[in-house]
């Protein structure tokens, strides 16, 4: 699925890209506003509904279930699943009572995602470099065989890489969560490759006239010119890091290396005699997607406009 | 003795029916996925630019499939949930969507749908953009509807880029493992087992690494094959914008 962004391109004049104009609203065009509605709705609908049981009280849900608003409000759920309730007032609210280290899984999340964003970042700008502007010997074989790495599905790769991680002695670390995809993914390289080649090769050769090395101009002058390609494909890789759930679950055993997505599933699967605590879960999950929603709302111009297909091919 | 793992898969009854499920899931999943994201695509190609419209469309997919799991438990719990109120509302019986045999695979395909649409919505949209605006100009002005300009412009004209789309989006589908392992697990029996459920139970709940990546390796060149095929049929390297 990451094989479909691609580096920013200089952007064309908006005038060129308007849709035909047509200012009378004819009834097929409110029609097809009506459908785009539609779809808004059922896209946000989910969200606010994750909003609205979390800060509801699981006693009163059965009674209000098709109750737009909270069922009688409380911010027992957030509590609850922050681990600031005490142990007999979320039991009381139909909680597990167990205690749940948020802010543990939050830190080894951040911990996480951060590790594999920022080496990805460096490793692959390193190799993308490498293959765009150094010229050694069987370049562009090795180049096809990282391009080849895009072929393979990750299901192949998955029980081989928890055999390395055993053998290395990191299960249940957070190292061995981040090891598989902390250097560098074909695709990162690919989509740096492609903005590398765009770089005129005088700006560099200046530089390498003024007696600057290879190691000095790719620090000093390649990485600062890629930074709006590097932020975007960083957001991407940081979402896709804070999002993995298969990975992480093979490799982590214990609270010392639980990230969020797994603490999800284990807050789902304690199940109190009461049934599920639906406010509590909720509130959790819905604090485990609050900081893509939010670095989504600060970036989402640049995520938008990245999606698109020129890089495929 | 290295054909063991290979020759106990074939007699496996466990391993077909994973097989089978995870077939049905990806036919739902990618088929409904596909049609909704190119009406999205197509419709916002015709009535506007808007970014932030844009951004709307993209936001579950930045949430983990885990978080869309759980939510999407809640809102179709069978005592609780919304969505037997609404069906209720609407004078339908309750369905337990995530416990029956039947509606389970189909349930947990539209809640990724539902996650992934807005993405490949992008995908295509980015894919309509390459597309002259001066063959609309001309077919409107020869008289052509939307529908007709729908399905004489731009449905073939975007073939490759739903052609590449869809080999995108059914080998992610063919691997679908988060959802359910949040929501069902498997269960009810074994309808929602899908194979990388099964992989990972064979494993990590019984240690049979060896027969696991047998059913790996299976999967990878069933998921080869299918790619070649999908490219052959759908001509995806081939534009007809020429």
């Amino acid at each position: 699925m990451t094989a479909t962004i691609t580096p920013p391109t200089p952007r064309r004049a908006p005038r060129a890209e308007r849709p035909p104009r047509r200012p009378r609203p004819t009834p097929g065009r409110v029609v097809a506003w009506a459908a785009m509605a539609l779809i808004v709705l059922l896209t946000l609908f989910p969200f606010y509904w994750m909003l609205r049981t979390a800060l509801s009280t699981n006693t009163a849900l059965p009674a209000g279930a098709g109750s737009p608003l909270p069922a009688d409000f409380s911010w027992g759920g957030f509590l609850r699943a922050l681990g600031l309730q005490s142990t007999e007032d979320a039991l009381a609210e139909g909680g597990a009572g167990g205690s749940l280290d948020f802010w543990r899984y939050l830190a080894n999340s951040v911990f996480v995602s951060t590790l594999v964003t920022g080496c990805q970042l460096l490793f692959s700008a390193m190799a993308a470099y490498a293959f765009s502007r150094l010229r050694w010997r069987g370049r562009d074989t090795v180049f096809a065989l990282v391009l080849g790495g895009l072929m393979v599905p990750t299901v192949f790769t998955l029980l081989p890489n928890f055999v390395l991680v055993k053998d290395l002695g990191l299960v249940d670390t957070l190292l061995g969560i981040a090891l598989p995809t902390m250097f560098m993914t074909p695709f990162a390289v690919f989509f740096l490759r492609q903005f590398f080649l765009t770089v005129p090769r005088e700006v560099e050769e200046a530089a390498l006239l003024d007696g600057a090395g290879k190691v000095r101009v790719f620090f000093r002058l390649i990485l600062p010119m890629a930074g709006s390609p590097l932020a975007t494909l960083g957001i991407l890789t940081y979402v896709t890091a804070w999002n993995d759930y298969f990975w992480p679950l093979m490799v982590s055993y214990s609270d010392s290396s639980r990230v969020l997505t797994v603490a999800l599933s284990v807050f789902r699967s304690q199940t109190p005699q009461t049934g599920t605590d639906w406010a509590g879960l909720m509130a959790a999950t819905f604090i485990a997607a609050l900081p893509m929603i939010a670095l989504f709302a600060l970036l989402a111009r640049r995520v938008v406009n990245s999606i698109g297909f020129s890089g495929i091919k | 003795m290295g054909l063991d793992n290979y020759r106990r898969l074939a007699n496996d009854p466990v391993f077909w029916n994973s097989l089978w499920v995870t077939v049905e899931y990806v036919v739902v999943n990618i088929g409904v996925q596909t049609v909704a994201a190119l009406l999205i695509a197509v419709l916002m190609h015709r009535l506007t630019r808007s970014t932030v419209l844009r951004g709307i469309v993209l936001a579950p997919y930045l949430v983990a499939n885990v978080v869309a799991g759980i939510v999407w438990l809640w809102i179709l719990d069978t005592q609780l949930g919304i969505g037997n109120e609404v069906l209720k509302w609407l004078g339908i019986e309750p369905v337990a969507f995530f416990g029956d045999e039947d509606w389970a695979i189909p349930t947990i395909a539209l809640v990724n749908v539902w996650r992934h649409m807005g993405y490949t919505a992008l995908l295509l949209f980015a894919g309509l953009q390459t597309i002259p605006n001066t063959l609309y100009e001309a077919a409107q002005v020869d008289g052509a509807g939307e529908w007709r300009m729908f399905r004489s412009i731009t449905l073939p004209l975007l073939r490759p880029i739903i052609g590449l789309v869809m080999i995108i989006t059914v080998i992610g589908s063919f691997q679908v493992f988060d959802t359910v392992s949040v929501t069902t697990d498997g269960k009810p029996g074994n309808a929602t087992n899908v194979l990388q459920l099964y992989i990972y139970d064979l494993a990590f709940g019984r240690f049979q690494f060896g027969y696991a990546s047998a059913i790996s390796v299976a999967l990878m060149l069933l998921l080869a094959a299918v790619t070649v095929v999908q490219y052959r049929l759908t001509r995806a390297g081939r534009t007809d914008l020429d």
